[in-house]
């Protein structure tokens, strides 16, 4: 419990001091596994939401197969993109199609275009965002379900939304979920709630794209090293049995 | 069997020119170590198990990792997505520098304890400082490789601390940084300091062993040996104990990594670097917050700074801090419970670094800085000269027979 106590990534200063709406996460604990249907459920959400002001640039569309799209469908997907290449042997840079092996296009071309959009504020690149926050993955679903309006008495900034999770309580991003704001094509009911946890088992599948290798391998690792230990111990045991 | 004989006859070829089979059968294996280690004393081992992982993991990264602050922190999202395995490698060298501190803390405490510091093992024990020395600053280093929001402020707030010293500080802090700020000169040189030092570090763990052969191993009762009865041959005996010890570590430090890699950084290192913006609090590793929070126990900014370092320092004085006869904490009753109000005193360190500087935090940390350095400064010298004890054991094996006569009877009696 000591280690608990110490860990700095418990002290982040910067939360507000309402407690998260904790969620059962499937990819949790040592046996945790991405639920694929929420990932991809949660990438529509991203395509038709976040994606109008946020990046996820550490990500190709190649690494959609992780979630479970095949090659090409991931070619369809990447051919909604258009990124700047170039030069050609005219020296002339060109548009095209992006392709599998590109990283994710983002909606600015630089951070002052974004600023400028978006009333000053720079809206983060969200592949890391859940590794990136304390308790990330709860406190990204918190926030996407945090908006209130303005208690009274507080004074509130031009352009800034009330979020009870959010640091300082004023956040510059609008709620960006409602019910139905995606139609979901496997049938599930697209309410606020679900929409925010399909995001965000999403973005939590951005930031560690390895989560289920390395739990996977993990399992394996100790069960191995276990074994070995107790084999360890006997062999101990028996060597020193007549050391007085 | 002509085989067998033209093995032997190759081998004394060789170690006849250089004596390599010799060195290995005198250091690891007819070594007589005494008998009565306890699994304290495997903590040695494992700190250079720990140090080989650390060099080879971070020789693999290095040749993944850029040292531009431009590219710092995508070429390790890089590793972390694209490298083959490298989300592996890089947990087990960012977990592996938590473990390393650990493992060398409970070895330093080990050695507080049973006066393995005292004649004549007082070099040995200053070695060992500057490998802790040599340690920090590569974990420092390394710590702001990946060019994210703590690595940049992190270092923006420990070389600024180089600016208290009178008149020649902003220019050390210059020279540091390479340049008016921490910036892509300040990146280069840390990742180049922190592929070299591991070697030092190398090379003076070496040292570090060539000392503990000369007078052999300390052991819980810190009674010198006296007779062949009092030790076992290093193999097979304590290679096993090590090889045991070693797995219970590795079953410790493998959770970590593939269950709970995050669990002792911070989350503001996933965010990039960014030059214009503070994050609300800056925190160092938990294994520098002792540390910080005795700099921050001290108003004035000079005094700090030279307090932090007199922490780490004051371990070079220890041999002669502490001039009590007697060895081990197991023999001196008043040494053994300042030994734990330290101990403790330590652990409030590391937490009231970790929390703001403000209110009762601040009481917190003076009064357990001041213990701190009471401790070895009046304590220790007082206790050296009016401890009393009682009768100490004749030897190793008398004691630890006593001990398990003792037991019995207690035994017995029930």
């Amino acid at each position: 419990m000591k280690v608990m106590i110490l860990s700095p990534a418990l002290i982040s200063g910067a939360t507000s001091d309402v407690k998260l709406m904790e969620q059962k996460w499937p990819f949790n604990g040592i046996f945790g596994r991405f639920d694929e249907s929420s990932l991809q459920r949660g990438f529509q959400v991203y395509r038709e939401v976040c994606a109008a002001c946020h990046g996820i640039r550490h990500i190709s569309y190649r690494d959609l197969k992780g979630i479970g799209y095949t090659n090409d469908e991931i070619k369809v997907i990447a051919a909604d993109y258009e990124i700047v290449d170039g030069p050609n042997d005219e020296g002339e840079m060109f548009d095209r199609e992006a392709l599998p092996s590109d990283k994710f296009v983002g909606p600015y071309e630089n951070d002052k275009i974004a600023r400028l959009a978006n009333n000053g504020a720079y809206p983060p690149d969200l592949s890391l965002i859940v590794k990136a926050r304390a308790n990330g993955a709860d406190y990204l679903y918190s926030l996407l379900n945090g908006y209130k309006d303005y208690p009274e008495n507080f004074e509130a900034s031009e352009g800034m939304y009330y979020n009870e999770f959010y640091p300082g309580y004023q956040i510059a991003m609008p709620s960006p979920l409602m019910d139905d704001i995606v139609e979901y094509s496997d049938g599930t009911e697209a309410t606020q709630e679900q929409i925010a946890k399909d995001v965000t088992s999403f973005l939590a599948w951005t930031a560690e794209p390895e989560l289920e290798e390395r739990k996977s391998l993990g399992v394996k690792t100790l069960f191995f090293l276990i074994l070995l230990t107790i084999m360890l111990l006997g062999v101990k045991r028996k060597i020193w049995k007549d050391v007085e | 069997m002509s085989k067998d004989t033209e093995k032997k006859g190759i081998t004394s070829w060789i170690d006849e020119r250089l004596p390599v089979f010799t060195f290995i059968n005198h250091n690891l294996r007819d070594y007589p170590t005494p008998k009565n280690l306890n699994y304290f004393w495997n903590f040695g081992s494992l700190a250079g198990v720990t140090l080989v992982i650390m060099i080879i993991t971070g020789i693999l990264l290095a040749m993944q990792y850029t040292a531009d602050t431009d590219l710092a922190f995508d070429s390790v999202e890089r590793i972390m997505r694209d490298v083959n395995n490298g989300w592996l490698l890089r947990y087990i060298h960012m977990n592996g520098a938590s473990m390393f501190f650990i493992i060398v803390y409970i070895h330093i405490f080990r050695g507080l304890y049973y006066g393995s510091y005292k004649y004549p093992r007082e070099i040995l024990w200053m070695l060992g400082v500057v490998i802790l020395l040599l340690m920090m600053a590569t974990a420092f280093m390394g710590y702001v490789l990946p060019w994210g929001q703590m690595s940049f402020w992190g270092a923006t707030v420990i070389t600024n601390l180089f600016s208290a010293f009178p008149v020649v500080g902003d220019y050390i802090v210059t020279f540091l940084w390479g340049g008016f700020s921490v910036d892509n000169p300040t990146l280069t040189r840390f990742f180049v300091l922190h592929y070299l030092l591991p070697f030092a570090i190398v090379g003076v763990v070496a040292l570090h062993l060539v000392a503990l052969h000369q007078f052999g191993s300390n052991n819980p009762t810190g009674i010198d040996v006296k007779s062949d009865g009092d030790t076992i041959p290093f193999h097979p005996y304590y290679t096993v104990k090590d090889y045991f010890g070693l797995g219970v570590y590795l079953i410790i430090f493998a959770a970590l990594v593939f269950f709970a890699p995050n669990f002792l950084g911070h989350p503001d290192n996933y965010i990039p670097a960014n030059p214009l913006q503070t994050p609300a609090h800056i925190v160092p590793e938990w294994y520098f917050l002792p540390f910080y929070a005795i700099l921050r126990a001290v108003p004035d900014k000079l005094m700090g700074v030279l307090l932090m370092f007199a922490a780490v320092a004051v371990l070079f004085l220890l041999p002669w801090l502490d001039k009590h006869r007697v060895r081990s904490a197991q023999f001196r009753p008043y040494y053994k419970q300042f030994y734990w109000l330290f101990f403790i005193d330590c652990m409030i360190l590391g937490w009231v670094g970790a929390m703001p500087a403000e209110g009762i935090y601040v009481t917190i940390s003076r009064a357990a800085s001041i213990y701190y350095f009471a401790f070895f400064l009046i304590i220790m010298p007082i206790l050296s000269r009016y401890e009393k004890i009682g009768e100490l054991p004749s030897s190793i094996s008398s004691a630890v027979l006593s001990d398990k006569f003792d037991k019995g009877t207690e035994n017995y009696a029930k």
